[in-house]
Formats: C-alpha cells, structure tokens, sequence
C-alpha cells in the first residue's frame, strides 16, 4: 500500500519530464508543469512549513487563488507530512466580516496549525484568526522557498501510513465548515483505483477542469485523480469559466481534451450563452466522457448541451453521469462509459405519491431519470426505508453507502460522525430508487439546497434573514425550488411582517435581500412576505421547510 | 445619450437580472463590488451590452476593476462606438 507521497516520489523518479499540468488563466500564456517543476515546487514549500514549525499530521489551511503557487502549496503541504484543507477565499459578494466568521468557524473546530494565503488577502486573515488562535504561522505564497531539488529521504510525507489523514474537505457555509470530511491516502488511493477502472482511465486521456479545489468535485476528480495518476491536467479557473463559458470548450479543443465533470446548471449555462464566435474552429470530437455530478442530473440539461455543442464533434456518448460525496471521497456510482446513460420513464405521479418508480409508456405526466450508474467498485448501494431495511427495486427510499473508501471521521466531530452511519451503514440523506442495479437519484431528506453544485443550509439563511429588523425570529423559512431554465435550484425565502403597508415591505425586502447575498454569497432574488399565520408550523413550533415549500408553490406559482 | 444608455441597462438588469422590476438602479451605484450583480450573471450582462450597443466587451474586462457602476459602464461602451 502506498500513500500521496510515494506515488509523487515514483513519478519523481520515472516520468520527470512528463507534463503533470497546464494552467490556463484568462490574458496569460498557459502554462506548462512537468512532473519534476512540480515536485520541485512543492519541495519549496515543505520545506518553507519545515522551518515555520509545521509538524506532520498538523492542519494548513489554503485561501490562495487560481495558480501554480496553490498547487504547490497543496503538494508542499502533504510533502511535509501535514494535512491540506482549501477554504474559498473572500468574494466581493460577501461582508469581510460574514468571511470571519466563517474563517473562525473553520479555525475553531479544526485547529489549524498554519495558513497559507496571498500577501492582497494577509489582512483579511489576520483579522479574522485573532490572538487566542491554534494558528502558530499565516505564510504567503510569496514568501515560500523557490523550487528545490526534494531530498525524499527525510520528507516527513513519506514516514506517512495509508491510514493517517491525508486531507480535509469541507463544503460551503457556516454549517458547511463546522464539518471537514477527514479522509485517509488509503481511502483516497482505492476510489482512485475503483473509479479510474470505471472510468476506463488510460494513457491518451486529457483531463480538462474549471472547477474550485474547494469542491470534491474539483478536488478529487479535477486535480488529485489526474495528478496522481499521471494523466495531464489542463486546469482553469472558476472566475474565468463563469465570464466566459466557452474557454472550457476551446481548452478541450486545443489539448484534446478527453474527460470533464460537471454540475448540472453548467450544460445549461454552457448551452445557453457560448456565443459562436468563440467556437470558431472548435473542435469536440475527442471529448470522450462529461460527467454530470454534484446536483440534481436533468435529462433536459443534456439534451440542451448535447443540440448546442454536436455540431462542433460533441459525440451523444460522452454524455456521462455519476453520483458523488466527499464522504466517500467522490464517486459512488459512475454511469455512461460503456453504454449510453439509461433514461427511465416514469409515471410523475407514482413517483411522488406512492414514493414508486414505474415506468410509463404514456408521452405526458412522466419524469425522464437519468441513471446514476452502478457502482463503482469495492462501493455497496443500498435503498433502505426509515427502520434502514432494504426496500424493493424501484422503490424510493434512503440511499445508503458502504464501501472502502469511506471518510475515517468529520474532523474533530465525534458527535456528526457517529451520526452519519447505522449499522456500518452511510445515510447519504438523498432519496433513491434502484433498478436492474442502477441507481437513480430523485430528492433529499435533508432541507439542503444545492446551487450550482454548491451546498446552502436554509437555516444559514434563515438566521440572516431575522437580523433584519422587521423580521421576527422563527417566522422565516427558506427552501429551494428547481428552475427549469437554468438547470438548477433556486433560493427561496418567506418571512412573516407585521405591516401591510406595501413601501415598507418592499424595503424589508430588499434589507433581506442585500443581507443575505452579502451574509452567505447566496444571490437571493425570491423574497416574498406575508402576514401573520401564513407559514406552517410543525407540532414541536418548528418551521415545516417542506410543507411552506408547497404552499408556496400552490399559492403563487400555479397561476397558469 | 448617456442618460438614455443608462437608463437603457438600468432596466434590464432590474427586470432581467434583479427580477425586481420596480428597482431604482442609481448611475453612481457599485453594481459588482457590492455584490449587487452575481458573476453568474456577468456573462449575462455582457452579452446584452455587446448586442444591444453593438460594441466588444472581452470576458476579462467583466469585473469591478473595469467597471462598477452604470456610468462607467456606459463610458465604456461609449469608447469604443
């Protein structure tokens, strides 16, 4: 068995001069990386942690931007034996102060001994850690030695074993960060064997990323797997994608691109605004498997992709699917490889009423379901009902995991661990249906809203929203619904005021919208108040999340 | 015709970005620094701008640094008609 370390050392001594990554950054050169400017790279920062006093197993935490220096200091970071965890840094959405808070969150649960950040961000950083903090170093990436010849008998990555933690994933928000998925090299290292199979990983693959390294997404399928199994990586940045779309489309076309993951909104946004002129000459016939990951898959989405881009070479078949969580380091089923992704037709009703998948031969009431795929290997599924006993196939329950690649714990949170399984059993809290050992996703258990692949906890906002005078505490609710046009959820919020005078409510309103946008980086347009008594309750005096949610709807948006 | 340019992008992104089409947008407002406008819909922006004026916006001047607000928005775009 091995770890991150002794596979870089092995690449080190075999392929230097293979290239490990091309960077692409929006008015710049891209930028090549050989296997040894990397590891050359990283050497400068272990050794630069070395000398700060940072010990092996301890916590650095990257706020670093889209650039080598953060893939060095990745690398760096696991060279000297301590363990990586890459927060987002600070958007001009959010209030510097909301950062701090989660930065302190961050800092509060998971110990950190170091931070790396860039020399513009030192302040920001500084502020928010305080004196009475674990973190003994805030380093800069400026400050970091130049690259240096790694001498692999003393790096203190290498005394690593398969079990240690090798690093931490946490996802977005307050909540979010109070819960860092610790996961081991073995973990990593057997998804990686798992899914590269499935993937039918090879020597001419080319894997081409927009995504953030804050993300599972990004940071095991987008940079880790192709790193450490030595296929090139042309990674982009988030900021660039998002301004222009089509640079993930030109990037495939230029490196010959042959594997990409992406959240559903993204077919979406791709399809509806890549201009044509910036697909002059672009080639897709070697893009050879998209995965659709990260939030709800539509069937639409695909197709709308799918018309967009065949007539530049984008082949039907590379239209993938796969159903994935940090707790189980990334996939758990992988669909679209070796056949077409199956789309069952099912009845609309069944499937909300009876809980039931049953396929329909009828043209209306029907949801086309994209499968997830089957799992991968070493990867158990099973569908349970609320006593955790398998149901039948095509039947809608809990979808559980087991598998050897699971989170060793959520750092620190012995609690949330204990939690997260029964019987040896993960609770993903998504619901699903199996069919001829297929999974099929359909909805959560959790009020989770995910937005663009991203993780937003309603009761973030929700406590946002009763900062605003006016608003009252308990008489908010927020919830997500699916918006057809852009491929993915939008946020909701309903609060209860006391005025009906319709000036006064609408300066509510936008008090609402400005502090949550500026409170989680969550662009709220839907903010609608209503009187007194309108919101449904549970028993216990709790906001039924759910139940708003189809009020909401019945009421103001089935007007036709 | 700066007031009607502006006045011209005010409403569409009140109407098309905001979804609040009774929002007043001032000409002196930071619209990307403030977060008012999501990157998301920068992309969003740019096209309306680039088809509506006839002018080339490239994706790397959409942010805060180029432009924050209506006016210097429309200045601009002013440039290059």
């Amino acid at each position: 068995m091995s770890t991150f370390s002794h596979l870089l050392h092995q690449q080190y001594q075999h392929v230097p001069e293979r290239n490990a990554l091309t960077l692409l950054r929006a008015g710049q050169p891209d930028l090549p990386v050989t296997v040894a400017e990397l590891l050359q790279g990283s050497a400068g920062v272990a050794q630069t942690l070395a000398r700060a006093g940072i010990k092996p197993g301890e916590v650095v935490i990257l706020i670093l931007q889209h650039s080598l220096e953060h893939v060095f200091a990745y690398f760096g970071t696991i060279l000297q034996g301590a363990i990586p965890s890459i927060m987002p840094f600070l958007t001009e959405k959010l209030l510097p102060e909301r950062y701090r808070a989660d930065l302190a969150a961050l800092v509060g649960v998971t110990q950190p001994a170091a931070i790396i950040t860039y020399p513009e961000f030192e302040g920001e950083v500084r502020a928010a850690v305080g004196i009475d903090s674990p973190v003994r170093v805030i380093l800069l990436s400026t400050q970091m030695d130049p690259p240096c010849e790694p001498d692999f008998t003393l790096l203190p990555g290498l005394q690593r074993r398969p079990e240690d933690i090798v690093l931490l994933q946490h996802s977005s928000g307050t909540t979010g960060l109070q819960k860092g998925v610790a996961l081991s090299h073995q973990a990593i290292l057997n998804q990686l064997e798992s899914y590269s199979r499935r993937l039918q990983l090879n020597d001419a693959d080319v894997l081409v990323s927009w995504l953030p390294l804050y993300h599972d997404m990004g940071l095991i399928a987008g940079f880790l797997m192709p790193l450490l199994r030595g296929i090139p990586l042309v990674l982009l940045s988030p900021f660039d994608w998002v301004r222009n779309p089509a640079r993930l489309m030109q990037a495939v076309s230029r490196y010959r691109g042959t594997l990409s993951w992406l959240p559903n909104f993204a077919y979406n946004f791709c399809a509806q605004k890549v201009r044509d002129r910036d697909l002059e000459g672009v080639d897709l016939s070697s893009w050879r498997a998209i995965s659709n990951c990260s939030e709800p898959m539509r069937y639409e989405s695909h197709q709308a992709f799918l018309a967009r881009f065949a007539p530049y070479g984008l082949r039907a078949d590379a239209l993938c699917t796969c159903y994935a969580m940090a707790e189980n380091v990334f996939a758990v089923t992988q669909g679209g490889i070796t056949g077409p992704v199956t789309v069952d037709v099912i009845d609309r009703e069944a499937m909300q009423v009876e809980r039931v998948a049953r396929p329909s031969p009828a043209a209306e009431a029907v949801i086309h379901m994209l499968s997830a795929g089957r799992p991968i290997e070493k990867v158990e599924v099973r569908v349970v009902d609320e006593h955790g006993r398998a149901v039948p196939d095509r039947q809608i329950g809990e979808v559980t995991l087991r598998s050897n690649c699971m989170l060793t714990e959520y750092y620190h949170r012995p609690d949330a661990t204990a939690k997260a399984f029964r019987s040896g059993w993960y609770l993903t809290g998504d619901y699903g249906y199996l069919a001829d050992g297929e999974l099929y996703v359909t909805g959560r258990k959790k009020d989770l809203i995910i937005v663009g692949g991203k993780n937003i906890h309603p009761q973030d906002l929700e406590e946002l929203a009763m900062t605003v005078p006016g608003v009252h505490p308990g008489r908010v609710v927020v919830f997500g619904i699916f918006n057809d046009t852009q491929g993915t959820e939008e946020v909701f919020l309903v609060a209860e005021v006391d005025t009906a005078d319709p000036a006064v409510r609408e300066q509510i309103a936008d008090q609402i919208r400005q502090t949550i946008t500026r409170g989680s980086a969550v662009a709220l347009r839907h903010v609608h108040l209503v009187d007194k008594h309108w919101l449904v309750k549970t028993s216990s005096g709790k906001t039924a999340r759910g139940a708003n949610r189809e009020k909401y709807q019945q009421e103001f948006l089935t007007q036709s | 015709m700066s007031a009607e340019m502006i006045a011209k992008v005010a409403e569409y992104l009140a109407r098309n970005i905001l979804k609040q089409p009774q929002r007043v947008i001032r000409p002196d407002e930071p619209l990307i620094s403030s977060g008012l406008i999501d990157s998301f819909s920068l992309v969003d922006l740019g096209m309306y701008v680039e088809d509506t004026f006839g002018v080339r916006l490239d994706d790397t001047e959409l942010n805060a640094d180029t432009f924050d607000t209506l006016n210097q928005l429309v200045e601009l775009v002013k440039g290059r008609l």
